[in-house]
């Protein structure tokens, strides 16, 4: 929007909301930027406060150090195995719910079965039962289904998702009765009328799914605390607090904070390259 | 409800398949399983496990450690949420304001919501680590004997500052949105009628703003009750002390750490309830939005 | 192509009957149109020979096999849909070659189909275009193409021109009479609109309250409708009911006209219609129904004049030549023309030929 709401002030007001603006932003975005600069820094600067502001000279090494081999001797597991396996959770969520929330919003919408209502309630339902609720239990069926420090185990709990089926169902709603009923006179059956005409018209919402869902996937923490026993399958999250709870005077905070950067930057990169579908995804997903 | 849908009568239920299934496995049984294990009691050596009825739920809520979990819990959340949308709707409403580089400070807006509420804690901590920490350098200079890993307060305002600043990018977005959504033309009106732009806040756009608001309260309760577990887990442990335990975590310090099923098991099923509580009070005041059909 | 025949069609929601039995047969070729008021089941009708809609009872065949129980697809019918329903994200030339493609057509025979729905609807211009491009006439040209390539059994059209302004509206009526006589395609319109139904149809379905009153030729429909609700549903204004008396066999009209009518089968009440293009002024000294004018609508070549029947609470319109000095308040008598009276039953609203 180019244009200011009418009772946008001119001149000095105006700069007034700039003023604060920028302090607001400073805040926000400060934190991030602090451990962008310390991750550039070595130990013994990042311990003798304050901090410079600027980028110390020793980024190259600090990175370099970081991946080949420097977080292994912190944590026991490589930096590229900690951004793998959390890849590997993110995506798992975030495509997993996609896959399984479209299909039943599908089921929902575009068909009439027996005890539809019935799925859709507890579906429904699962909104107000988060993980923090039930961790004991939960935690019992991943020990007797043997999903304890594995893949499955990371992402199968977190997949089924009221919110991404509800938002699924809502916009399957939109669709005009008359456009299934032209694809059905044209001969398309379920599976043609999804992919040639429902996906191509839902890829925004999907798009932005992904977005909030990734995140939501990255940046989990205390299911993938009580999951994962060895340090193998940890996410970077994990490992991270790891480092810092058995920080001891040796601690490489240099390496720590070049861990901290790549927790925060793919999430970061992700909401900011998608920014049109992750504000769509959020305002519209919870309204 | 829709006039034409597909004939077919397995097909549907094969889709739904697999978000019923790990819904049921992963949803409700283990939350029945809650609900069973919260009426019974194991013994000391975990052999053998008796009916107690609600023998757990009377032992939690009479427990002091339980009930100050709760206080700290209403504290940190009523501050949290508080803070985060007071920020924001701050913000938002300076947002609206400027007429150049609003996407720019939206773009630097939303970062936080990105980052994990673990790392969140642990910036904070970094950045006022009472040893090292560059803004505990300028308390420390100013005599303030800061120290959030030993002073119970402190502690507090760091969780309270983590947790606020992570919700700020969130709300900030709904605030714009609904800034955005009210008619231009009743604040022209209100321009015209000679109202204040102070006077035209209180009495025009924030009433309007209230579903927004309404709708945010709640959300914000639940990220404060549930999804600053991460926040308080990594940065103080619910330390020093139980100054900073809040529900969730003594839920699950008594399940995995303490490993006393009968009491983390009644502490989850009043969790439960409260989520229900708060999920039907959001639905009754404000989804009516949502249709069922 | 081929033919559809409809045998005692019904269909019930929930119990509730909205379509009650209804039979026909549409010839090869034939263009019949199921023109009524809305909500009286002419679109449900038409779904259900598309297979949109179940049927509840009663059969359905296009090209001799019942179709009862066939997916739409099974049905070899094209569709044209009120909101042209053109699928957003494709090109003209996609949503033409959609149904071809799902039909596994080869993509000469598809290509060569499409040019010529193209060339036939003036869509060549916009055959790479959205549709969200297109103006409301290019979308409807488009949904009729689209329905065309597919070379049907049945042509199937809802209320295909509603959407289109007046004038884009006759455009396009006169464009699918002609390309009807074109492709000589079986087709079943459906529309609430007279004009379209009179002027497109080579026959007519009136339908009211999920009955067919009357399965005629337009012109039939006009001369000797069916039932009272027919007349006064075609033809514009519409015709004039007035409730009389018979008497052994003679109706007197108020004002003393009497009709010697040996056809009516019996005394009693007696609903008289006639239409206001039948009616006349009367000469000087000629029995006459008397009325009052209560206002004259001048439309250029004709006007009409709408008032009561004196000491009556009857409204009377009737047509006026264009220059005719009547006007308001003017005290005049009308005098029907013998050829072409109507009766209709007062209870039943079915004609009675006199």
């Amino acid at each position: 929007m180019a244009e200011a709401s009418p009772l946008a002030p001119r001149g000095a007001g105006r700069m007034v909301a700039h003023f604060w603006m920028i302090l607001g932003v400073i805040v926000v975005a400060f934190p991030v930027y602090y451990v962008f600069i310390a991750s550039t820094h070595s130990t013994q600067t990042i311990l003798r406060p304050p901090l410079p502001l600027l980028p110390g000279p020793e980024a190259a090494a600090n990175y370099r150090d970081a991946f080949t081999g420097g977080i292994s001797k912190i944590g026991g597991v490589s930096l590229w195995r900690l951004l793998a396996n959390t890849t590997i959770v993110a995506m798992g969520i975030a495509l997993g719910k996609i896959a399984i929330s479209m299909a039943s919003a599908y089921a929902i919408v575009f068909f009439r079965f027996p005890l539809r209502m019935a799925c859709f309630w507890l579906i429904f339902i699962t909104l107000m039962l988060p993980v923090e609720v039930r961790i004991q239990p939960t935690y019992k069926v991943m020990v007797d289904l043997g999903l304890i420090d594995t893949y499955p185990g990371l992402i199968l709990p977190l997949i089924a998702s009221a919110t991404a089926t509800l938002l699924f169902r809502q916009f399957f709603m939109t669709i005009p009765d008359e456009l299934l009923e032209a694809a059905r006179v044209d001969g398309a059956g379920p599976w043609r009328f999804f992919r040639d005409i429902l996906w191509p018209l839902s890829l925004t919402n999907v798009a932005a799914i992904f977005v909030i869902q990734f995140i939501y996937g990255w940046t989990q923490y205390l299911w993938p605390l009580l999951v994962t026993n060895s340090n193998e399958m940890n996410t970077i999250v994990i490992a991270l607090k790891k480092m810092i709870s058995f920080a001891d005077a040796d601690t490489p905070w240099n390496l720590v904070m070049v861990t901290s950067v790549l927790a925060i930057l793919p999430p970061i990169l992700v909401v900011v390259l998608m920014q049109r579908w992750f504000v769509k995804g959020l305002v519209e997903t919870e309204k | 409800m829709r006039r034409t849908v597909f004939p077919h009568k397995l097909l549907p239920w094969l889709l739904v398949a697999p978000q019923l299934a790990i819904t049921l496995i992963f949803f409700y049984w283990p939350a029945a399983q809650a609900f069973r294990q919260s009426l019974l009691k194991e013994d000391a050596f975990g052999l053998k496990t008796s009916f107690v009825g609600l023998a757990n739920f009377r032992k939690v809520l009479a427990d002091p450690a339980y009930l100050n979990a709760l206080q700290v819990t209403v504290i940190f959340s009523a501050m949290v949420a508080f803070l985060a949308m007071a920020i924001a709707l701050f913000l938002a409403v300076q947002a609206e304001k400027v007429v150049r580089g609003k996407s720019f400070y939206r773009t630097l807006m939303i970062w936080p919501y990105a980052v994990a509420p673990a790392i969140a804690g642990m910036l904070w901590l970094f950045m006022f680590n009472p040893s090292f920490g560059t803004l505990a350098w300028p308390l420390r200079q100013m005599g303030i004997r800061w120290n959030p890993l030993l002073n119970a307060d402190h502690a507090m305002m760091l969780v309270v500052a983590a947790a606020t600043w992570k919700q700020i990018s969130y709300n900030f977005l709904f605030f714009v949105a609904g800034l955005q959504a009210i008619p231009r033309s009743l604040l022209e009106a209100a321009a015209i009628d000679g109202a204040s732009r102070r006077h035209a806040f209180w009495t025009i756009v924030f009433p309007l703003l209230a579903p927004t608001t309404f709708f945010l309260l709640v959300v914000n309760t639940v990220y404060a009750l549930f999804d600053t577990f991460g926040i308080i887990h990594a940065v103080t442990g619910g330390g020093p002390g139980k100054a900073t335990e809040t529900l969730v975590y003594k839920v699950y310090n008594d399940g995995f750490v303490n490993l006393i099923m009968g009491d983390s098991a009644a502490q989850s099923v009043i969790l439960m309830v409260i989520v229900i509580a708060l999920t039907a009070f959001q639905f009754r005041f404000i989804e009516r939005r949502v249709h069922y059909g | 192509m081929a033919g559809i025949t409809l045998t005692d069609v019904r269909k019930s929601y929930a119990g509730n009957q909205v379509i009650h039995g209804i039979s026909t047969r549409i010839a090869d070729g034939e263009f019949v149109v199921i023109v009524g008021p809305s909500g009286c089941g002419k679109s449900t009708l038409l779904r259900m020979v598309a297979g949109l809609e179940a049927i509840t009872a009663g059969t359905i065949e296009i090209g001799g096999k019942v179709v009862n129980d066939l997916e739409p697809r099974a049905r070899d019918i094209a569709m044209v849909f009120q909101n042209y329903a053109l699928y957003p994200h494709m090109s003209v030339r996609e949503n033409m070659a959609y149904g071809l493609k799902i039909a596994r057509m080869s993509r000469s025979e598809i290509e060569s189909r499409v040019a010529r729905a193209a060339e036939m609807l003036e869509l060549q211009p916009y055959l790479d275009r959205k549709p969200r491009a297109l103006s409301g006439g290019q979308r409807q040209r488009v949904a009729m193409g689209r329905a065309l390539v597919r070379e049907p059994a049945a042509l199937l059209l809802d209320e295909p021109l509603s959407n289109l302004d007046a004038k884009l509206r006759v455009q396009m009526r006169l464009q699918i009479k002609e390309m009807h006589l074109r492709t000589g395609q079986t087709t079943l319109y459906v529309t609430h609109d007279q004009v379209e139904a009179m002027t497109l149809a080579d026959r007519l379905i009136v339908m009211n309250k999920g009955v067919a009153e009357q399965i005629a030729t337009p012109l039939e429909v006009y001369e000797r409708p069916a039932s009272e609700f027919v007349a006064g549903f075609i033809g514009s204004p519409a015709m004039n009911i007035l409730a009389v008396d018979s008497e052994a066999g003679t109706v007197t009209l108020p004002g003393g006209t009497r009709l010697p009518l040996s056809g009516l089968p019996r005394a009693g009440a007696l609903h008289f219609g006639i239409r206001p293009e039948h009616l006349r002024l009367a000469q000087p000294g000629e029995a006459a129904i008397p009325v009052v004018l209560r206002s004259v609508e001048r439309l250029g070549a004709d006007a009409f004049g709408y008032g009561m029947v004196e000491d009556t609470d009857m409204a009377m319109v009737l047509r006026l030549p264009g220059t005719s000095p009547a006007a308001r308040g003017d005290h005049i008598g009308v005098v029907p023309d013998m050829a072409h009276l109507h009766f209709f039953d007062p209870e039943t609203g079915r004609r009675i030929e006199a």
